[in-house]
């Protein structure tokens, strides 16, 4: 965990998920499991979050909030897709509504599997993308925070 | 002179693990009308009915909803079983029934933590939640699986539970009874939990019955429906009283919740005294061929499967009315004049399950 300048802020949006994912990622906060050990706090704000995490698939009326909340997260920002829902559409990717996968809509960096995932993965997931988020700023860095630019606003608090 | 304003809250708002939008027309602080729009996690299920066979629809039945999901899938059981003469064996209605019931202590205890968290209790959130581990680990034990079983099929039940399983699971609840003991005190009596909820959101006898209120929601404003009552599975055989409230305010809704567990808790003891032995599963005799309604008791509240079959091996129509949407118009109802600060407590107090409302 030596990678781990900082507390990294989660932010869980439920895109078209049975609700199973969601329970266990609320599960990871709960003491049994316990994400808070590693710094991680969930916030319901997309502009203090660095971390995306996102359950079920896209539809076809929440592709545009799915967008909405990703463009107004700051960068560096990372996109964990919970549950094979939101990696491939899952056992609902045959519906009329489900449009497919999260990375149809946004880029996605990490995938955990699973229905419903586990809470031990959602943590390894979170824990992996945690590295991706730092190499994403020691680049932002490196490259004098022009990679920054072009992050639309999404309107003030 | 007050000015009228329309806030939006949601579908992605800190309070709401799930989306849902509400249009709340305010006038300054108060809640005029409110007008929820949904849609956010409809997936559209029910047609898969037509490209499963339907012992493979139990899984998607389940995947209705992540939180109750053995009872849908228990629901859907019961009602192609009444298409295919099949007589479940008594040892898997007993099965059935106690795992139904854990599923309500687990969904209970989950409904109890999120509670306390809109209220800004967070240590009781973890304590709910820690509890709800020990509900789990029994699940995980028995099914194999936390929230999503996979335990339930046509005929009967996938596997057994043996009797020195069911011996450890009576002295587990004893556990889990004094512990939830001493999270009921603070649900019941604490002052901050009391001033929060006591007379917000209050929903009368008369509006909860010709809005169609069920549930909690329902049994919270003395309208004294439980659908366990009509007997299904093995609870014919076992003996409880549903619990009813009066105010029909946010905390007697709380007060429900909490009792049910301590009820549920009874329920499984019973069930684990009075199981037969015996097989778990019947074979169906032919494939599924008229259409049925079976009604279940959820955590939430009343929930119908409607199946259709034309004698193949998949259904022709699968429908499912699940309890949230039923109490959606009551929620309408509860947050006009309203105060804007109360609005996240009242809409968590039905329990809202938008997974399951939207399907």
């Amino acid at each position: 965990m030596s990678y781990l300048s900082r507390s990294p802020w989660v932010l869980h949006y439920d895109a078209s998920s049975c609700n199973g994912c969601d329970i266990e990622v609320l599960a990871c906060l709960s003491p049994l499991y316990d994400v808070e050990r590693f710094g991680i706090i969930n916030t319901g704000n997309p502009k203090h979050a660095d971390v995306l995490v996102i359950t079920g698939g896209i539809n076809e009326q929440n592709r545009e909030v799915v967008r909405n909340i990703y463009e107004q997260m700051p960068d560096p920002k990372v996109v964990v897709a919970v549950g094979i829902c939101a990696c491939t559409g899952g056992v609902f990717r045959e519906c009329y509504n489900v449009v497919g996968g999260i990375d149809c809509i946004i880029p996605v960096d990490v995938y955990v599997p699973g229905c419903a995932a586990r809470p031990e993965s959602i943590i390894d997931g979170i824990v992996r993308a945690l590295a991706v988020l730092e190499d994403k700023k020691r680049r932002m860095e490196n490259a004098g925070g022009k990679e920054q630019a072009g992050s639309p606003a999404g309107g003030a608090q | 002179m007050p000015r009228r304003i329309v806030v939006p809250f949601g579908p992605q708002h800190p309070v709401l693990p799930e989306p849902i939008h509400l249009d709340l027309v305010l006038k300054d602080e108060h809640v005029e009308e409110a007008l929820p729009s949904i849609g956010y996690i409809h997936r559209g299920l029910e047609t898969l009915v037509t490209r499963r066979e339907y012992p493979e629809y139990v899984y998607i039945a389940e995947r209705t909803c992540g939180i109750c999901s053995f009872i849908h899938g228990m629901t859907y059981c019961q009602a192609v079983e009444k298409l295919v003469d099949c007589s479940v064996p008594e040892r898997a209605l007993f099965l059935r029934t106690i795992w139904s019931e854990y599923s309500r202590l687990h969904s209970h205890l989950l409904w109890l933590g999120l509670f306390a968290d809109a209220l800004g209790f967070e240590n009781l959130f973890m304590a709910s939640w820690r509890l709800r581990e020990s509900v789990l680990d029994v699940l995980e034990e028995t099914t194999g699986g936390r929230v999503i079983q996979g335990s339930c099929k046509v005929g009967g039940v996938r596997r057994d539970i043996p009797g020195e399983t069911l011996e450890r699971m009576r002295s587990g609840l004893d556990t889990i009874e004094r512990e939830a003991g001493e999270i009921a005190d603070v649900f019941l009596r604490d002052d901050s939990i009391i001033s929060r909820t006591r007379g917000i959101g209050v929903l009368s006898r008369e509006d909860a019955y010709a809005l169609g209120a069920v549930g909690p929601t329902a049994r919270a404003s003395g309208v004294g429906i439980d659908l366990r009552k009509t007997g299904y599975a093995a609870y014919g055989r076992l003996s409880f009283s549903p619990v009813v409230e009066t105010a029909g305010d946010c905390h007697a809704r709380c007060i429900v919740r909490v009792k049910e567990i301590f009820t549920s808790i009874d329920l499984i003891r019973q069930a684990i005294a009075k199981i037969p032995d015996g097989p778990v599963e019947e074979k169906p005799k032919k494939n599924p061929e008229g259409d049925y309604f079976a009604r279940s008791e959820q955590p939430r509240g009343e929930l119908v499967h409607y199946v259709k079959g034309d004698g193949s091996r998949h259904l022709v129509r699968s429908r499912i009315r699940t309890p949230t949407l039923t109490n959606l118009p009551s929620l309408v109802r509860m947050l006009k004049g309203c105060n804007l600060a109360d609005v996240p407590v009242i809409v968590l107090s039905i329990d809202p399950c938008i997974g399951c409302a939207e399907r």
